[in-house]
């Protein structure tokens, strides 16, 4: 085992609620006002796991079992994925999807701990998160795919399926005369990153009221430290998938592996700050237009596959 | 000359947007209709020279198209005059639905009409692809006001749907133009032209986007032409509209459009692909007959029934040119007995129309009794148009049968005739129906709107029809003749003179 | 060269997907202006000689017409009509964007599987499929709208594919037939411009799909 591939789930489960706070102070600054420490998050886990939690007496063992599922899967997804050339700790052929369905767990056990509440505004909620992550998936997966054909070039002797050899090829190998495909899967995976974890437009996190909730809802009830465990395992949701758009889009390689993980921990950082200031200068869409938003991130990534399917035939390099 | 041909009616329709007094603007458009037809003479003398390198020329099939083209246009303006003078004033009450409405002005009518002879005449001119769709276009764009004669909730939708259709299908046309010219593009030449004697002489070099831009020309001049299942747009454009545009549009527009569709064949046939489009146009023709001959059974407008005649013969002509040689020269002598029948028939169903104020079969009774002259027009123009002998359509009909059985296509012949039996059956139940019988008293007939200038051209219409049938003019003969060496080019010997093929029938 | 041409395909073909998935009027107009002047633009780059004044003076005309004349006729057809929004249409609009993905991979296919036979001409492999689904994108958006404008804004969008394949391929093609195609289309547009105007003030609405008094 190469000593390098502690680093991409070592950054993930420290750096993680970093991310959170940078978004935080994003929307602060455009706001106009100073906004929480970049390290509030760390705190408030720090004091939520010092809490006692009360539970209704409706619930069963799934209701306490949500937020610990939900974080072992995501940190099961975090030794899956590489980060800045180093190579994920685990990877086999096939791991993307593996990785796909890790964060449907999460979300699927905390759809049924919310659920398992009985109360209405969970079951709204819920419904809603299930419809926008079951269309988010298909774009999710071909716009991978497309990556991954791309990575692998025109042969097919050898396709490399698992997210690492996907990102060291890509990260070896110049975008070249392809860099239309990036784009494309880059928006779209934008896109489902913004769905996954919930964020305007497709969800407001800040919102109070249980009418307009969809992700936060499935929070609602819990207290303490699962609360807590509900924080991080968001934190570490955010760092994950961005980590994979990381290194999609802005693959680097200079041969020094701290230059390496400075420019990626850098690009995640910046895809933080977007997300603050889209969720600053845009509002919520219409719960009518989202599953549109969603099937448009889908026909993008499918045109990217298409243009993908033909090989280099179809893209010409530029050298 | 040929210049001329096309700039007298388009400098007409132009002057006769801007001239103020209704009388001197009919009267420019028949002294256009006449100059027009004078020019069109003189080429049956002698043809004119082609112009811009190839570009306008008037060859055989050309000719035919543009004589018939004239002589309609001529009694469609005859009757224009009194049409006009009719229906001039402000507001009108609609007889189906009681509504007042307007009518267009008679500027922009008339004006439209020119702009339509000049576009249809530079349709059978050219011998360029590219201006070829142009000019069929601009026929598009030049009637579509016509339609829109009577300011109609119904003629509105008529003219979008008719504006809108043929719009795609002229479009996809264009694409066929596309095509036509990658597959034109020779091995080692980059350039290619779409100039007709080129192409013809030219070695495709990709056939197989030869054989998709016939196929895309096919669907595109077929939506104009009103082959199924592209003609949803005919019954109501035709029946909406006043009947003399309805006569132009049955009798020389879908002619033009069908030149559209012979020159790509013409090509392929060069290329030796004749059995490919040969086959496509039966296929389409023996579908516009059926499709014709279910709609028209049970029709209860009896315009709309034209106009699925239409549809027929048009599939008739299609059938014609799919089986080639004799069956080519058939479809060129029906083509100037369809468009003069149908033209007289339109005209007639105009006079009807205007007498009893319903356009349905079912209230209209006794025409022969109350206006005799259109009654006898009427009867006259149903057996023409069914292809019952002495009329010209009979001779044109059978010379197509007699073709299919020929060339050993009996199964094609067998359906033809299943087809034109239930048409005729269909027709019959609602003509004779309509002309025979006492006047019944669900509409009160006005016998006065008939005049002179509504029966004159469609009586001399049905005495060149009747003719026709008798007779073909050795002159006309010899042009059909030539017509046929230009559609099914692999024809070896002479085909026999059409006048020694009428001795076997009597 | 060839970037920037594929960059303008893709460009299109996205803006085909956008006008599948919107519904306001608007949007509509404009997206087609938009590829009308991408499309202005692609003569120069394809121009397998070099670039006469005669290709720089098409260019513009096309430009002008397609990214500003049309959209004005098209918006003022709308003010006059009083209508911003797209009625219901026949296929709804999730359901559009999926079918415009098919469309595309449709296209894609078509394209892999006829060639094109110029190999000399410097077109790119994604051109064939980029018209391709431009064309059938403008016929569904006739087909599958109700509201007349859209079915113009469709027509438009056809014309625009079936121009993509003839500025790439048929480069021969004298003024006189490429002016002649542009004034045709120019005209038909003022037509339906008028006929839509008519539409709406004698039916108080420019859903065509209520138009079916007419009938067998």
């Amino acid at each position: 085992m190469d000593l390098a591939t502690i680093v991409p789930p070592l950054l993930a489960l420290v750096l993680s609620p970093l991310l959170v706070g940078i978004i935080f102070r994003t929307k602060a600054i455009f706001a106009g006002r100073n906004g929480p420490p970049l390290a509030q998050i760390y705190y408030d886990l720090r004091k939520l796991m010092a809490k006692g939690a009360v539970y209704s007496d409706v619930t069963t063992w799934i209701f306490r079992a949500g937020p610990i599922v939900s974080l072992a899967s995501l940190i099961l997804a975090a030794f899956v994925v590489p980060f800045a050339t180093c190579a994920a700790p685990f990877h086999f052929q096939g791991d993307l999807v593996w990785f796909a369905y890790l964060l449907a767990v999460s979300r699927f056990i905390s759809v049924l701990a919310a659920l398992d509440t009985g109360s209405a505004f969970e079951g709204m909620g819920a419904s809603r998160d299930v419809l926008f992550s079951a269309l988010s998936e298909p774009a999710m997966l071909l716009g991978l795919a497309a990556v991954a054909r791309q990575a692998n070039g025109a042969t097919e002797a050898e396709l490399n399926l698992s997210l690492t050899g996907i990102h060291q090829a890509i990260a070896a190998a110049e975008w070249g005369g392809s860099w239309l495909v990036f784009v494309l899967v880059a928006v779209a995976l934008f896109v489902v990153f913004l769905a996954e974890n919930a964020r305007i437009p497709i969800d407001d996190p800040d919102t109070h009221l249980e009418l307009t909730m969809i992700h936060e809802v499935m929070s609602l009830d819990h207290g303490g430290p699962d609360l807590g465990l509900i924080v991080y395992a968001s934190a570490l949701r955010l760092w994950v998938f961005g980590a994979v758009i990381v290194d999609v889009v802005l693959p680097i390689s200079t041969g020094y592996v701290l230059l390496d993980v400075l420019w990626s921990v850098a690009a995640l950082f910046l895809l933080a700050v977007i997300v603050g200031v889209i969720e600053s200068v845009m509002a919520r869409l219409r719960m009518l237009r989202v599953p549109q938003l969603l099937v448009g991130a889908t026909t993008l990534s499918g045109v990217a596959l298409v243009l993908e399917y033909g090989g280099r035939l179809w893209i010409s390099p530029s050298n | 000359m040929i210049l001329a041909l096309v700039c007298v009616p388009l400098v007409a329709g132009l002057i006769a947007f801007g001239w103020r007094s209704d009388a001197g603007r009919r009267m420019l458009l028949v002294l256009s209709a006449l100059v027009h037809l004078g020019l069109t003479a003189a080429c049956w003398i002698e043809l004119p020279a082609p112009m811009w390198e190839g570009w306008l020329k008037l060859d055989s099939l050309g000719l035919l198209f543009l004589s018939i083209t004239s002589v309609l246009f001529l009694a469609s303006s005859i009757y224009c005059l009194g049409y006009l003078g009719k229906e001039h004033g402000v507001s009108h009450i609609d007889f189906e639905e009681h509504l007042f409405f307007s009518n267009e002005p008679e500027a922009v009518f008339t004006g439209c009409l020119l702009l339509f002879l000049a576009s249809m005449t530079l349709v059978t001119v050219s011998q360029h692809f590219g201006l070829l769709w142009v000019g069929i276009e601009a026929t598009t764009l030049a009637s579509a006001p016509l339609i829109y004669f009577h300011r109609q909730h119904r003629s509105l939708e008529a003219t979008w749907k008719y504006l809108l259709i043929c719009s795609v299908g002229i479009a996809l046309a264009l694409l066929g133009n596309i095509l036509l010219a990658v597959a034109a593009t020779g091995t080692g030449t980059t350039s290619s032209s779409l100039v007709l004697s080129e192409l013809l002489i030219v070695k495709m070099g990709h056939v197989s986007w030869l054989k998709a831009s016939f196929l895309f020309f096919l669907v595109g001049y077929g939506t104009k032409m009103g082959l199924a299942p592209m003609h949803t747009w005919l019954p109501d454009a035709h029946s909406e509209s006043p009947s003399l545009v309805s006569a132009l549009l049955s009798g020389a527009l879908l002619n033009c459009a069908f030149l559209g569709i012979l020159r790509a064949h013409q090509v392929c046939a060069a290329a030796g692909e004749a059995p490919f489009s040969q086959g496509l146009l039966l296929f389409f023709g023996l579908l516009s007959m059926g499709v014709a001959a279910i709609f028209i059974i049970a029709q209860a407008d009896y315009k709309r029934m034209l106009a699925y005649s239409s549809v027929e013969h048009m599939g008739i002509l299609a059938i014609g040119v799919g089986l080639g040689g004799a069956g080519a020269l058939g479809a060129a002598l029906h083509a100037v007995n369809h468009s003069f029948t149908k033209a007289m028939l339109f005209l007639v169903a105009g006079n009807v129309l205007a007498t009893f104020g319903t356009k349905s079969i079912c209230d209209v009774r006794g025409v022969l009794k109350v206006i005799p002259w259109s009654g006898v027009l009427w009867l006259a123009g149903f057996l023409a148009i069914t292809g019952t002998p002495p009329f010209g359509p009979f001779l044109s009909e059978f010379t197509i049968l007699k073709a299919a059985l020929d060339n050993d296509r009996g199964w094609v012949a067998g359906i033809y005739l299943l087809f034109l039996a239930i048409i005729f059956v269909g027709m019959a139940n609602s003509v004779l129906v309509m002309t025979q019988g006492p006047v019944t008293g669900t509409v009160r007939p006005d016998p006065r709107r008939e005049g002179w200038w509504s029966i004159l051209p469609p009586l001399g219409l049905s005495v060149v029809v009747l003719t026709l049938g008798l007779y073909i003019p050795p002159r006309l003969g010899r042009l059909l003749e030539e017509t046929q060496q230009i559609l099914s080019p692999t024809v070896a010997a002479q085909p026999p003179k059409v006048a020694q093929q009428v001795r076997p029938l009597r | 060269m060839d970037f920037a041409v594929e960059l303008i395909l893709v460009f299109v073909l996205l803006t085909d997907m956008t006008l599948l998935g919107t519904g306001r009027l608007a949007t509509s107009i404009w997206l087609s202006a938009v590829q009308g002047m991408a499309l202005g633009v692609l003569p120069l780059l394809v121009a397998e000689h070099e670039i006469t004044l005669r290709l720089v003076v098409f260019a513009a005309v096309v430009f002008t017409l397609k990214g500003i004349v049309f959209p004005r006729l098209l918006s003022r057809a709308a003010r006059m009509a009083d209508v911003k929004h797209e009625v219901e249409p026949i296929v709804g609009y999730s359901a559009s964007i999926l079918i415009g993905l098919v469309i595309v991979i449709l296209s894609a296919w078509v394209g892999a599987a006829f060639p094109l036979p110029i190999a000399h001409l410097p077109v790119s492999p994604v051109l064939l499929p980029t018209a391709l689904a431009t064309i059938l994108s403008g016929l569904f958006l006739i087909v599958s709208r109700r509201t007349a404008l859209t079915q113009v804004v469709g027509y438009l969008v056809l014309e625009n594919g079936i121009y993509i394949l003839g500025a790439a391929l048929a480069q021969e093609e004298p003024f006189l037939v490429e002016m002649g195609v542009l004034l045709d289309v120019f005209v038909a547009v003022f037509v339906m411009g008028i006929a839509i105007f008519h539409i709406s003030r004698e039916f108080d609405h420019i859903d065509v799909d209520q138009l079916t008094s007419l009938k067998d």
